[in-house]
């Protein structure tokens, strides 16, 4: 390895300079954006997010949900490929984003889309599989966002905590089965995300059969 | 690794170009970011100018029912031969040119014939009717139509006693029609009525909206309006129109089987698989309404139906 490489790897090991807050604001922009925008159309009546306000809100904040996974699911192969080890403390920013998204998705389905009416709402999850699946997501996201304080780490145990933190590898295959039911016939979009998050599975069996195979027998 | 391809993006993740014209407005407007932003908006009213008019003669119309301002309904449209997206076919119809355009008319007729299309049209008083109009996906609009009863045009074909069923078809024209080069739906598109449904007066074909010539993303130049039934029933870009004895295929029946049916009749009471179909939300309102039976039509349309079980023949 010659030297600049050598302190290029160097310098990637420290977080750059302003990264966390940067991420912070940067994460918060789709969800003002969504918020501004249907707040605008609804009460202003422009069309910022076109004809369906509501609508196009609602699949942008689950869009946006899927991003969040799959960028929180990409934070390990990417330090591992990198070497930026100090990517790895914001796994959780991007994992309780992710947990935001699908909640404002949530809100806009049940409060805007649906306006409360319970019959509905109810109906929709006992007999729509499409919604029961989205349903499933969300509430397997909840322990991961309730347990994800230093706190709660320590109370739990790593090995428990561990053990729980797995359902972040079963959120996202609830959360793209539910986006490809929810479509009428054109899946190009879920199929999408269906590979990104094949992909970022695939990276860790790989390493892992690697691993397993250079142990010593 | 995450690196999106930037095929995963979409259209929708670019900023669109009125948010981008609009931004300053926009932020003040959300009243969620500070100082100093100042500007003119794009309120729906703002293209007065060239908003035209609403003609016609109302059919059915609702008290409270007034007719969806013209960006809406020539920029929210479900027209799969020009993209999958709701403001795709407003986009990507921009350079098709609807003519020349020759209409068939055949099957079971005593009368078949090619025509152009104005010669096609010449024999009857073009119209114009102001229609609900209600989408499978539960949105709805009201919709100043122009156009001529499809009972005319069919008279002068003169159905034989075997014809049962009329069967139309879009064009088939994959260099025109870019989203016919995807395999999303069987092309081309078709569609089927039953005789006493085409023969309905309230069955329209239509050549306009708003008074004008009907907008390439509406289905130009010739589409079905069946006011009663969902809004896919109503075949664009016609070219064909047959006459025949048994139930044809209809496009979505074969895409969808379980989701969509040959009658596709508005019914409040008969969900869809993945929604239900008691509501709906109107373009440019914010509370939903109450959807109703054959869309507001139950008066004249009902009878056609008497006896049919709904909910096996959605």
């Amino acid at each position: 390895m010659d030297g600049s490489t050598f302190r290029t790897r160097l310098r990637a090991v420290r977080e750059p300079r302003g990264f966390t807050p940067l991420l912070a604001v940067a994460a918060c922009v789709p969800a003002v954006v969504a918020v501004a925008a249907m707040g605008s159309d609804i009460l202003r009546d422009t069309r910022f997010f076109g004809s369906n306000p509501i609508k196009h809100g609602e699949h942008f904040l689950g869009d946006w949900t899927l991003r969040f996974l799959l960028l929180t699911l990409a934070v390990t192969p990417v330090r591992q490929l990198t070497g930026w080890n100090w990517l790895a403390k914001h796994r959780r920013t991007l994992g309780l984003f992710a947990f935001a998204y699908v909640m404002l998705h949530w809100l806009t389905y049940a409060l805007l889309d649906v306006q409360l009416d319970w019959g509905d709402l109810t109906k929709d999850l006992a007999k729509r599989p499409y919604i029961m699946i989205g349903m499933a997501g969300l509430v397997c996201m909840m322990p991961l966002a309730l347990t994800s304080t230093k706190g709660m780490i320590r109370r739990l145990g790593g090995a428990r905590w561990n053990r729980l933190h797995r359902l972040a590898y079963v959120v996202p295959v609830l959360g793209t089965i539910h986006f490809w039911m929810s479509v009428k016939k054109d899946v190009t979009e879920p199929l999408l995300y269906a590979l990104g998050f094949a992909v970022l599975f695939a990276w860790r069996l790989a390493r892992r059969s690697r691993r397993a195979a250079a142990a010593p027998a | 690794m995450l690196i999106r391809r930037a095929d995963d993006l979409r259209s929708s993740d670019t900023t669109p170009e009125s948010l981008y014209l609009n931004r300053r407005d926009f932020l003040a407007a959300a009243g969620l970011l500070g100082a100093g932003l100042v500007a003119g908006f794009a309120p729906r009213d703002a293209g007065a100018m060239q908003e035209p008019q609403a003609v016609g003669k109302p059919f059915g119309l609702q008290p409270d029912d007034k007719p969806t301002p013209w960006k809406d309904v020539t920029g929210y449209n479900n027209f799969y031969e020009f993209g999958t997206g709701k403001e795709d076919p407003a986009e990507y119809a921009k350079g098709f040119v609807p003519r020349p355009w020759t209409v068939q008319v055949d099957g079971l007729v005593a009368k078949s014939g090619q025509y152009q299309l104005e010669d096609f049209l010449k024999p009857s008083a073009v119209e114009d009717r102001i229609y609900r109009h209600r989408c499978v996906e539960a949105w709805s609009m009201v919709i100043p139509w122009r156009g001529i009863p499809l009972a005319d045009v069919l008279k002068r074909a003169q159905p034989s006693s075997q014809a049962k069923f009329v069967e139309f078809t879009t064009l088939y024209d994959p260099k025109r029609m870019p989203g016919q080069r995807s395999g999303v739906l069987p092309w081309p598109y078709v569609e089927g009525l039953r005789l006493d449904e085409a023969m309905h007066p309230l069955t329209l074909l239509a050549t306009g909206v708003y008074g004008r010539d009907l907008p390439n993303q509406n289905g130009a130049p010739l589409r079905l309006v069946v006011p009663w039934k969902y809004g896919f029933k109503g075949i664009k870009s016609i070219v064909r129109i047959r006459l025949v004895d048994k139930q044809p295929r209809n496009t979505w029946n074969e895409a969808n089987p379980q989701e969509y049916g040959f009658y596709s009749n508005v019914n409040p009471e008969v969900d869809h698989p993945r929604w239900s179909q008691a509501k709906e939300r109107r373009i440019g309102e914010f509370l939903r309404r109450p959807t109703l039976m054959f869309n507001g039509y139950k008066d004249q349309v009902a009878s056609l139906y008497a006896g049919m079980d709904l909910r096996k023949n959605f």
